[in-house]
C-alpha cells in the first residue's frame, strides 16, 4: 500500500501539471479545470489500488478530469458565476499526444499574455506551469498569500472575460510573441538571483524553477532564442556561489573566486549557447550568453577578451536602445583599456532620467574615475550610489568601497 | 465575441494638423471601416465631436445635475469607438492595432457584458 501511495505521488508530481493544461483546453476554464484534476486524482486514490495502474496514467486522468468537469458544468451551468461554461462537443476530447504536449505551451502563452500585468504573468507561471502551491509562490515572491491569490484570481478572471485565448501563436505572430514568454522566464530567474542574496531563505529556488521551464520550452519550441535564454541562465547560475562572500556581501565578477564556478553548468550553457548560434537571426538572448560565455572561460578579468566583449555590446546597443545596455557597453571600453572613453560615454548618459535614480550608474562611474585616480569625485560618485540602494549587501559593498578609497587617499 | 475599441488621443495633435493631413487622416479610417466591414469584424462605430463639446450628467439624490466638459480631464481624450466581432483577445488586438489613431494615440480594448435575460415580472423580489 505504501509503495501504492509513493506511485500516486509521483504520478501527481510527474502528470499533474501536463493533465490540468490538457483540462484548461478541453473544459474551457481554469478553475473547473483544477477542479476536475483534483477530482481525478480523487478517483484514482480509490480506484487503482483496487484495479491496478491503468497502462496511460496521464490519459486516464484527463478522461476522468473531463467527465467530472462536465458533470460540473452541467450541475453548474444555471449559476450566474458559471454562466460563461459552455459544454464541450464530444469531439473535443482529443487526447493525441502532440495535441496535449502542445497543451504546456497553450497555458504558457497564456500565462504569459501581454494584456496581464508583469506581476500576473510571473505568479500565473510560477503557479499554473511550475506546479507551485500559492504559498510557496507568495513566499519566494515576498509576499502575503492573500494578495498573491487575489492576484491569481484577477488575472484568471481577465483570462475568461477577455477571452485571452488558449493557444500558441501561429508563425507569424509567434516571433512577435515569444518574448513576451523569454521575458517571464528571465524575470522570474532574475527573481531567484537577487532573492538569494541576503539572510532571506526560501524553500523554492525561482532560478531552477525558471531553468526547467526554460528547458521545457526548448523540448517544444526550439528556437534559436529559447536556446539563447538557457544557455544564460546556466552560465549565470554557475556563478551562484562565487557572487557573495562568507559574510553574505556582494563580491563583482572581477573579484570573484573562479573556482567557485560550477563547471559543469558552464559547459551545458555553451552547449546550449552552440545550439542557439547555429539558428539565426542572432537575438538578446543569444548575444548577452555570448558575453557571458566570453566571463565564464577567461581565467582572470584581465585575461578576458574585451574586444569581443565591447563588439557584442556594440551588436546588442544597435537592437535594443537601453541606457542599460549603453552603461555596460561603457563600462567594457573602458576595460578594453580605454577608460577615458567609458568615462565620457557614461557622462553622456548621465542625463538619462533613468540613470539618474540607478546606483550602478554611479557605482560604475565611481570605478572608473578610480581606475583613473580621481579620487574626490570617486568618492562622490559612490556616495551617491549609496544613497540609491536599499539592499544591504550592495550598501556594505558600495561602503566598502569607500572606505578604502577614503584610506587610501 | 464583441468588444469595443476605445480611441483615445490628445486632442492638440490634431488640432495642430494641417487641412491635408486631416483629410488623410479621415480618408484612412474609412478605408479602414471598409476593410473591417468586408472582413466582417465591424459591428458599428463612430468618431466623436471634440471633448470641448461634451456634457456630463449625474443624477444624485433624485437631482439632476449637469456640468460642462468631460467626466475625467486625462491627458488623452475619448476621440471614437468601435464595436468589434473578434474571435479571442488576440483578434481584436490585432485589429485594434490597424485603426489609424493607435499610431498616435491609444485604443482601450474591453470586451463587452451581456446583461442577463429579463426577469420576469414575478420574479422581482
Amino acid at each position: 500500500m505504501d509503495k501504492e501511495r509513493y506511485r500516486l505521488d509521483t504520478l501527481y508530481r510527474e502528470h499533474s501539471r501536463r493533465v490540468q493544461a490538457t483540462l484548461i483546453r478541453l473544459l474551457g476554464d481554469f478553475e473547473l479545470a483544477e477542479e476536475a484534476m483534483q477530482d481525478a486524482f480523487v478517483a484514482a486514490v480509490q480506484q487503482w489500488p483496487l484495479n491496478g495502474i491503468p497502462d496511460n496514467p496521464q490519459a486516464w486522468l484527463i478522461r476522468t478530469g473531463y467527465h467530472c468537469g462536465v458533470n460540473q458544468i452541467r450541475q453548474l451551468s444555471t449559476a450566474r458565476r458559471r454562466a460563461h461554461l459552455l459544454l464541450p462537443t464530444d469531439d473535443a476530447l482529443d487526447l493525441e499526444p502532440a495535441t496535449i504536449q502542445d497543451d504546456a505551451l497553450r497555458l504558457l502563452f497564456t500565462c504569459c499574455h501581454p494584456s496581464l500585468s508583469m506581476e500576473a504573468r510571473i505568479a500565473l507561471t510560477l503557479r499554473e506551469m511550475c506546479g507551485l502551491t500559492t504559498e510557496q509562490v507568495a513566499s519566494a515572491l515576498l509576499m502575503k498569500p492573500s494578495t498573491l491569490a487575489q492576484r491569481i484570481v484577477r488575472a484568471k478572471r481577465k483570462i475568461r472575460d477577455a477571452r485571452i485565448p488558449y493557444a500558441v501563436p501561429d508563425q507569424e505572430a509567434l516571433p512577435e510573441r515569444l518574448p513576451d514568454v523569454l521575458q517571464v522566464i528571465y524575470l522570474v530567474f532574475n527573481e531567484g538571483y537577487s532573492r538569494s542574496m541576503g539572510s532571506h531563505v526560501v524553500d523554492v529556488s525561482l532560478t531552477k524553477e525558471a531553468i526547467r521551464l526554460g528547458e521545457a520550452l526548448a523540448a517544444l519550441l526550439p528556437k534559436g532564442e529559447v536556446f539563447g535564454l538557457m544557455a544564460l541562465m546556466r552560465l549565470n547560475d554557475a556563478r551562484r556561489d562565487a557572487r557573495q562572500d562568507s559574510a553574505g556581501d556582494l563580491v563583482t565578477l572581477d573579484e570573484q573566486d573562479r573556482d567557485l564556478w560550477h563547471q559543469e553548468d558552464i559547459r551545458s550553457g555553451i552547449k546550449w549557447l552552440e545550439q542557439a548560434l547555429a539558428l539565426t537571426p542572432t537575438g538578446y538572448y543569444t548575444l548577452q550568453a555570448s558575453i557571458a560565455a566570453e566571463h565564464s572561460q577567461a581565467s582572470s578579468a584581465e585575461q578576458t577578451d574585451w574586444g569581443r566583449i565591447v563588439r557584442l555590446y556594440d551588436a546588442l546597443c544597435r537592437r535594443n536602445d537601453s541606457p542599460i545596455l549603453a552603461l555596460n557597453r561603457a563600462v567594457a571600453i573602458a576595460m578594453n583599456g580605454d577608460p577615458t572613453t567609458g568615462l565620457q560615454l557614461l557622462d553622456d548618459l548621465a542625463h538619462h532620467p533613468q540613470m539618474a535614480r540607478y546606483h550602478l550608474f554611479y557605482a560604475a562611474q565611481a570605478d572608473l574615475l578610480r581606475r583613473l585616480g580621481k579620487q574626490d569625485d570617486a568618492c562622490s560618485a559612490y556616495q551617491q550610489a549609496l544613497l540609491l540602494t536599499t539592499l544591504d549587501p550592495e550598501k556594505r559593498f558600495l561602503l566598502k568601497r569607500l572606505n578604502d578609497l577614503e584610506q587610501s587617499a | 465575441m464583441k468588444y469595443v475599441a476605445l480611441v483615445y488621443y490628445q486632442e492638440q495633435i490634431i488640432n495642430a494638423m494641417s487641412e491635408q493631413e486631416w483629410h488623410d487622416l479621415n480618408q484612412e479610417c474609412i478605408a479602414g471601416v471598409e476593410r473591417l466591414s468586408a472582413s466582417g469584424n465591424y459591428l458599428a462605430g463612430q468618431p466623436l465631436q471634440p471633448t470641448e463639446t461634451a456634457t456630463t450628467v449625474r443624477v444624485r439624490d433624485g437631482e439632476t445635475l449637469v456640468s460642462d466638459g468631460p467626466f475625467a480631464e486625462t491627458k488623452e481624450q475619448l476621440a471614437g469607438f468601435y464595436l468589434l466581432e473578434a474571435h479571442d483577445l488576440n483578434e481584436a488586438l490585432q485589429l485594434a492595432s490597424r485603426i489609424p489613431p493607435a499610431r498616435f494615440g491609444s485604443i482601450e480594448v474591453r470586451p463587452v457584458r451581456e446583461l442577463p435575460p429579463k426577469a420576469d415580472a414575478g420574479e422581482i423580489s
